[in-house]
């Protein structure tokens, strides 16, 4: 085999959430009930247009957790021998982004290095110039053309990214041109307008990089001469892996703890309660600082478990996941457990009581699926605090890992960049763009799903 | 009421107990005591009887816990964690690690914060709630439609970018404001313009959306529709019923948050380099300085219960149907 | 708008962090990232509490600020000591004698009369001739939180008792010090004295007593011959110790500072000499806000210093001999501000409100050019500012090591075939590690790779083709050239490693480095380091931690690879030699050979050397030990770091210098340019302000419009 498959401990976790999502998708489309509030969702422009904004960014997310270990060569008995650095489907896919590397800064688009070297004239003499790029531009004979070049490259990227579109839609269309002159008449598809439109957008954004990524560095270069564009793609998986994941491992605790606090009452609700408070009140960063740095002492003393440094890397970023699930888990866990001391006194529950239902078939039928909605708002509004949670605990030193690529990791090397005269700014460009994308989608689709799942909202409009 | 306060207190002891418990814990899993007296002592040659002597003189030679070798109540008593945590109780936070007297200093740092995050908190307010009002007043219109958007653009960029961007453009490139520091006394104020007002422009989108949110809850309120139809104009029924009626949860979200702002600004002070709370727990956590933090810590967390109260107390101030019980 | 007003209610310029009528006056206006942990001389140990408590304390001895090289001269002696050697029998020895016989050396010393101290409240005396300020009631301490909240202060004049006082400081065990160990090995009575006085502490401390009194106690080897003089007796021979004279360990102490200190509720109230020293030297510390910033003002009491008169034709062009026998200090304060953050630093040196600067890696392009020939050059920019550079090799060598004792980069010491392989390894290991390439990335360019342990300015140190490490370097065209990564391999061949390929395993050879590096830059290194190994085919595993992992680690001697550096304490080869002497061991007798060096011969050279003076034999006896490391490899040396500073045009009398650090005094500052500058430097631009009130009003007018609309509505 010329690749030996890979699983981390977050890409376990990242199938295990695609398995429930999908197990969640399939039990709502049984149920006709489940189905109302998405459908108000599926009315909405903006979420349409965001939910194609971050079906990009997952599907990059995807790519990138899809890891394995490439073979270099056989061993005496013809064996594969696999290398030690995981590598990802996303690497390999942007395999010229990831080895085209400079010496150091240069700017997005350029031909020439940022700073000026001293390059020796074939005549002997010594120069300082600005020298060429080893890759930026580097398929030019003359480094003026490089404008025409971009140009011709950008028309020819918008045009695949046209091509692509077309075929999507004919796709979802079934083939069928009416069917697609239908949406574009009917003033019922504007949701599938502007997700079509949006579509178009994002897949020109792919065919342009498709078109000059590979000749030029988009995003720049950053100090040791590596492709922003690149870093910023890394990013996403990690920025989604917080996201998320944070709030599937908290999930659990709060939903069990908060029904059982709300249901039971009397010493379990003030155990509970007593956990949480104190859980709260100890103020955050500092409860994160202590475990992060516990956990880097962890590492440390059992070094020989991790082989590589994306194990590692990757561990301190499911680490950290765990560390700010058990930060957040406290107000999701009162939410719950105020709702479901409303339920508990509402009749049928009262019922269900007094005909000796046990207490675990009456939490399972009539309770928990009474919260869901909160905890799927939740988790929606909370995705995007953390993704910029994650940004803020890197700055400080106790984020992901500083091998990991991420935002935060981008921003607070670039911080030093700003200081620079003349100033290298793509790099925070670069991650405020990223982010910016993503965090406003995010927050525009969260918007939707609350107005839509929220009862007290919906009965009102 | 006092029955009620006095109750409400006792309940936070053993609250601050599993909070001390739980600081002590992570902290000395992460960093015994010798690791500790090798950060405090330096690089360059240190031995090993320095090491056992900084230990013994700050008590942390004693057993962490539990203490098998002392006789009765001493084997809980005769620890480190008796030693250090029930002076807390009574404020004494004693000596930093580097020999500092820790209550001394929380109680000249606290100014600072307190300089920055009160201006940020009342400014922002004001600010928040006049943008919200107005976007309540255009509801459903375009101006609603861009002015909402607009606040989710806000508050979907990093704070890191605003303090970034404020800072180069503001202190550097225009030469506005000092870049960075601080000052005692009255002149202080030069260094807290840059800093509070990238604090109140990075809250605005947030907190108008929210408070957006309030009002828009309140105006479709049976009374206010009622006053509507009354014939009172939009203005009269925003001031006059809705911003009213809207104080409750507002006023509760601020005195939750009152006390909180003694600890500062984490952020906002390590960048611009002012001494407040925030960047004294920030420091102390990377200097490993285990008695500041656990003083931090306790602080914030009696902070934290006692926002809490004020919570509990606000409510029924502003609404006598609730009953404290 | 409100923030526009507030602005324009000030002179400009806006962003001047200070009070505007201190610019114009002679005060030094730097900056400190770390607040001091220390500032006792018994205690402190590292530069960026020296920076201060230089300028405050004065030990007999300091170095010369122009001579080159660095050259002791007396500061409150009157003369350099007087150095008399003793055989065993106690016999007094000619100066010339042989150092093997030397069993015991004596250093007199005799200082200045009238010095008198700076004023403290320590010394404040009651018209009836008793203290002022001690002993204390706790009614009396009430409401005084720092030093100034004693408004009575007094002065008294240094005697020799309190330099000897200083040394049974070092010997107090409660003290801490870091030589204490290395004074211990040398001083008489050192040892003895420590244990006493530690005794006489445990039983005061056991009945409540704050304060042991030092004075009765006897140190053996340390005596009062006068009022104005002391004596050291050491065991040995040790001809470095005079180099430990010039240092703040060796500053006086008065022991009524201590008393007054030592007085119930004064460590509640952070009044303690580690924050509030007390000297005799040009400044004293008058605040203290380490949160916040450090003021030295001049010490009126000073007794006066003029500035030197000797310097070479150089120093003389650069106008550093224009001040020559005026009486110092120049400057009247020195203010130092809290700056953690690197870029608010540099802006801020930028905008003219910091006198000096060091360059941060990212700021220096902006600031620096290299030359055709590496040679640095400020920018046009930078020049235009008035803007000046000093640069110089610090005597500080980072390098990264091999321990020794791991069985697959050391070796069985027993066993010639294994230790041939090992070191094999190690050659090539050196080779392929591109020194030249991590200074160009990394440092910019700051640094000089380093062809043996010792860095330039110290004695032993090689120029050119002599000093060029033969291992890795091939001379070629009059300058060393790198190896070529063939011959490296052909090593690894040799060393049983083809192509990197382990016979054990039959996988690439891995190796695991260890580092304390962390945070945002780390990671390029990292990835550096990773990709020098790949070239031989060796799987290089980084494994990061944090700095007391770190230490541990070497300490129980379980890492591979590791990277470390070392400051020179003073300007003598044994200062870096001895980190490779055997019995030095980091593991076996905790000692500062990290790599756990051992040779023999290296190790007989060593204590060779230590005893000579400077001179042919020495460096012929240096010139076989650095051979020997070299063939040994236990380092891969790594490099020298130059140090880059930037300072203003209005900064008089620049000169970096790496051992003395008590060059406040020396500095001069032109205020009047300096205003001037800074005014012209930060002009507030306010457009942008203006522009975006006009947005505000733009952006209100369909609001207005709407509300307009509305109200119409209503009325029809």
């Amino acid at each position: 085999m010329p690749f030996q498959p890979v699983i981390l401990a977050t890409d376990a976790l990242v199938y295990l959430l695609i398995l429930l999502a999908g197990i969640s998708a399939f039990y709502t489309h049984r149920h006709e009930h489940l189905q109302m509030p998405w459908r108000q969702v599926g009315r909405s422009r903006t979420a349409m247009g965001a939910l194609v904004v971050i079906g990009f960014y997952v599907v990059i997310g995807l790519l990138d957790t899809l890891h394995y270990r490439p073979a270099n060569g056989t061993d005496a008995q013809g064996n594969p021998r696999y290398a030690t650095e995981v590598m990802s489907v996303l690497d390999w896919a942007a395999t010229p982004l990831r080895e085209h590397r400079e010496k150091t800064y240069s700017a997005p688009f350029s031909t020439h290095l940022y700073m000026r070297e001293t390059v020796e004239l074939p005549d002997g003499s010594k120069v300082r110039d600005y020298p060429r790029l080893k890759w930026g531009g580097a398929h030019l004979a003359d480094p003026d053309d490089a404008a025409m070049d971009i140009v011709q490259r950008s028309l020819l990227g918008i045009l695949v990214g046209a091509g692509l579109w077309l075929g999507v839609l004919l796709i979802f269309a079934r083939g069928r041109w009416a069917v697609m002159r239908g949406w574009w008449q009917d003033p019922a598809h504007g949701p599938q307008r502007t997700a079509a439109w949006t579509l178009l957008v994002m897949l020109s954004l792919v065919g342009l990089s498709l078109t000059l990524a590979g000749a030029y560095h988009v995003f720049g270069t950053d100090k040791v001469g590596e492709d922003v564009f690149y870093q910023s793609l890394k990013s996403i998986r990690t920025g989604l892996v917080i996201g998320t994941l944070t709030t599937l491992v908290m999930l659990p605790a709060a939903i069990l703890l908060g029904i059982m606090a709300g249901y039971f009452r009397g010493w379990v609700d003030d155990v509970i309660q007593y956990l949480y408070t104190t859980l709260s009140s100890v103020p955050g960063v500092l409860l994160i600082a202590a475990a992060v740095l516990m956990m880097q002492i962890y590492m440390s003393n059992h070094q020989d478990e991790f082989n590589s440094l994306t194990e590692r890397a990757d561990l301190r970023l499911l680490f950290l996941c765990l560390i700010l699930g058990v930060t957040s888990w406290t107000s999701l866990c009162r939410l719950l457990r105020g709702e479901t001391l409303k339920l508990r006194q509402l009749e049928y529950v009262q019922a269900a009581q007094a005909f000796g239902v046990g207490h675990f078939t009456t939490l399972m039928r009539h309770i928990l699926p009474n919260v869901t909605h909160i905890v799927l708002i939740v988790v929606v509004l909370d995705f995007s605090g953390l993704v910029l949670a994650e940004a803020v605990l890197s700055y400080i030193n106790i984020g992901v890992d500083p091998n990991t690529n991420s935002w935060g990791n981008m921003i607070n090397s670039a911080r030093l960049e700003l200081a620079r005269d003349p100033v290298v700014w793509w790099s925070l460009a670069a991650a405020f763009v990223f982010m910016f994308a993503l965090v406003l989608a995010a927050n525009l689709f969260a918007d939707v799903v609350r107005d839509a799942f929220d009862p007290r909202l919906r009965e009102r409009s | 009421m006092m029955a009620y306060i006095v109750r409400r207190a006792l309940y936070a002891i053993p609250i601050l107990i599993g909070v001390n418990l739980l600081t002590f814990v992570l902290f000395f899993v992460v960093n015994s005591p010798d690791d500790m007296a090798r950060m405090h002592l330096g690089a360059k040659r240190v031995t090993d009887e320095a090491i056992q002597q900084w230990k013994a003189e700050r008590g942390y030679d004693k057993p962490l816990a539990w203490n098998v070798q002392a006789k009765g109540i001493e084997k809980l008593t005769d620890t480190i964690f008796f030693d250090k945590s029930v002076r807390l109780f009574a404020f004494d936070f004693g000596q930093s690690d580097s020999g500092r007297n820790i209550g001394h200093d929380i109680s000249q740092r606290m100014w600072p914060s307190l300089a920055i995050a009160v201006p940020i908190m009342l400014v922002g307010l004001t600010i928040n709630i006049s943008f919200s009002l107005m976007l309540a007043f255009f509801r459903g219109t375009y101006l609603d439609f861009w002015g909402v958007v607009l606040c989710v653009a806000m508050m979907s960029i990093s704070a890191l970018f605003y303090i970034i961007g404020g800072q180069v453009l503001l202190g550097k490139l225009l030469n506005l404001f000092p870049i960075s520091g601080y000052d005692t006394g009255i002149h202080a104020w030069r260094f807290l313009i840059l800093p509070v007002v990238i604090g109140i422009v990075s809250g605005i989108g947030a907190g108008s959306r929210w408070y957006r949110t309030l009002f828009l809850e309140e105006i479709n309120k049976d009374f206010v529709r009622t006053a509507r139809a009354k014939g009172l104009s939009e203005q009269a029924v925003l001031f006059g019923h809705v911003l009213r009626n809207a104080l409750i949860p507002i006023l509760t979200g601020v005195v939750v948050v009152i006390p909180t702002l003694f600890m500062g600004s984490l952020l906002l002070e390590s960048f611009f380099g002012i001494p407040g709370l925030g960047s004294y727990t920030i420091d102390a956590i990377s200097r490993q300085d285990f008695a500041i933090v656990r003083a931090m810590v306790f602080l914030g967390a009696v902070l934290y219960i006692l926002g809490l109260l004020l919570t509990d107390i606000s409510y029924t101030l502003v609404d006598p149907r609730v009953r404290l019980n | 708008m409100v923030v526009l007003l507030l602005a324009g209610c000030g002179e400009p310029p806006w962003n001047n962090p200070y009070p505007s009528q201190d610019t114009s006056r002679p005060i030094f206006f730097s900056s400190f990232s770390e607040r001091p942990k220390y500032l006792d001389p018994a205690r402190s140990y590292s530069s960026n509490e020296w920076a201060f408590i230089s300028q405050i304390y004065e030990p007999p001895l300091q170095y010369h600020y122009l001579k080159r090289p660095y050259t002791l001269v007396p500061l409150t002696a009157t003369s350099m000591p007087e150095i008399r050697r003793y055989d065993r029998q106690g016999n007094l020895l000619p100066e010339d004698a042989d150092p093997e016989q030397v069993a015991s050396t004596e250093y007199r010393l005799h200082i200045q009369p009238g010095i008198r101290y700076q004023p403290h409240p320590a010394f404040a005396r009651k018209p009836d001739g008793s203290h002022r300020y001690w002993p204390l009631s706790e009614d009396e301490l009430k409401g005084r939180y720092t030093l100034q909240d004693f408004p009575q202060t007094g002065t008294r004049e240094l005697t020799a008792e309190d330099y000897v006082y200083q040394i049974k400081r070092l010997a107090f065990p409660p003290n801490h010090t870091p030589i204490a160990g290395l004074m211990a090995e040398h001083i008489e009575g050192f040892e003895d004295f420590a244990k006493r006085s530690g005794r006489l502490a445990e039983e005061n401390a056991k009945a409540g007593r704050l304060w042991t009194d030092l004075r009765p106690l006897d140190i053996a080897g340390v005596r009062v011959l006068d009022r104005y003089s002391y004596s050291i007796r050491l065991k040995d021979s040790y001809p470095q110790f005079i180099y430990w004279l010039a240092t703040n360990f060796f500053a006086p102490m008065p022991w009524e500072a201590e008393r007054f200190h030592a007085q119930p509720g004064m460590a509640e109230r952070n009044i303690t000499l580690h924050w509030y020293p007390v000297g005799t030297g040009p400044f004293m510390l008058t605040e203290n806000n380490p949160n916040l910033r450090m003021v030295l003002d001049r010490n009126p009491n000073f007794h006066g210093e003029r500035y030197p008169t000797e310097g070479s034709a150089a120093d003389r062009a650069k106008g550093l001999l224009d001040d020559a026998g005026k009486p110092m200090p120049f400057i009247e304060r020195a203010v130092y501000s809290l700056e953690k953050e690197a870029i608010p630093r540099w802006n801020k040196f930028l905008q003219g409100y910091y006198d000096n600067s060091g360059i941060a890696s990212d700021s220096f392009d902006q600031a620096v050019q290299l030359g055709a020939n590496g040679e640095a050059r400020l920018t046009p920019e930078m020049q235009k500012k008035g803007i000046a550079l000093d640069t110089a090799v610090e005597t500080s060598i980072y390098y990264m090591g091999f321990n020794m004792r791991d069985p697959v980069v050391g070796s069985r010491p027993e066993d010639p075939a294994d230790r041939a392989r090992a070191r094999k390894l190690r050659q090539a290991i050196a080779i392929a590690v591109d020194w030249e390439e991590f200074i160009s990335i990394f440092n910019n360019g700051r640094g000089q790779p380093a062809q043996g342990p010792l860095p330039p300015g110290i004695f032993g140190y090689r120029e050119g083709r002599e000093g060029v490490n033969p291992i890795v370097y091939r001379w070629e065209k009059s300058r060393p050239v790198r190896r070529s990564i063939e011959e490296a391999k052909r090593l690894m061949a040799e060393a049983g490693y083809p192509e990197g390929v382990d016979p054990a395993t039959g996988n690439a050879l891995v190796l695991y480095y260890d580092t304390a590096l962390s945070g945002p830059g780390s990671k390029s290194i990292l990835q550096w380091y990773v990709n020098q190994f790949r070239k031989l085919g060796i799987s290089l595993v980084v494994r990061a931690t944090d700095y007391n992992r770190f230490q541990e680690k070497m300490l129980k001697g379980t890492a591979q690879l590791f990277s470390w550096g070392w400051n020179a304490d003073y300007p003598d080869p044994e200062n870096f030699l001895f980190l490779l002497y055997g019995p030095n061991g980091k593991v076996e007798h905790h000692g500062e050979n990290a790599a756990n060096f051992r040779s023999t011969e290296f190790d007989a050279l060593f204590e060779r050397m230590k005893n000579l003076p400077n001179g042919p034999e020495r460096q012929q006896v240096i010139d076989r030990m650095v051979d020997i490391v070299r063939r040994e490899s236990p380092w891969l040396f790594g490099y020298f770091p130059k140090g880059f500073s930037l300072h203003q045009a209005w900064y008089g009398n620049p000169l970096p210098h790496l051992m003395a650090n008590n060059t406040l005094k020396y500095k001069r500052i032109d205020g009047v340019a300096r205003a001037q500058q800074q005014k012209a430097w930060n002009r507030p631009v306010t457009w942008p302000l203006w522009v975006l009130l006009a947005l505000l009003v733009v952006s209100a007018i369909p609001a207005i419009r709407d509300y307009r609309a509305r109200e119409r509505s209503r009325a029809r």
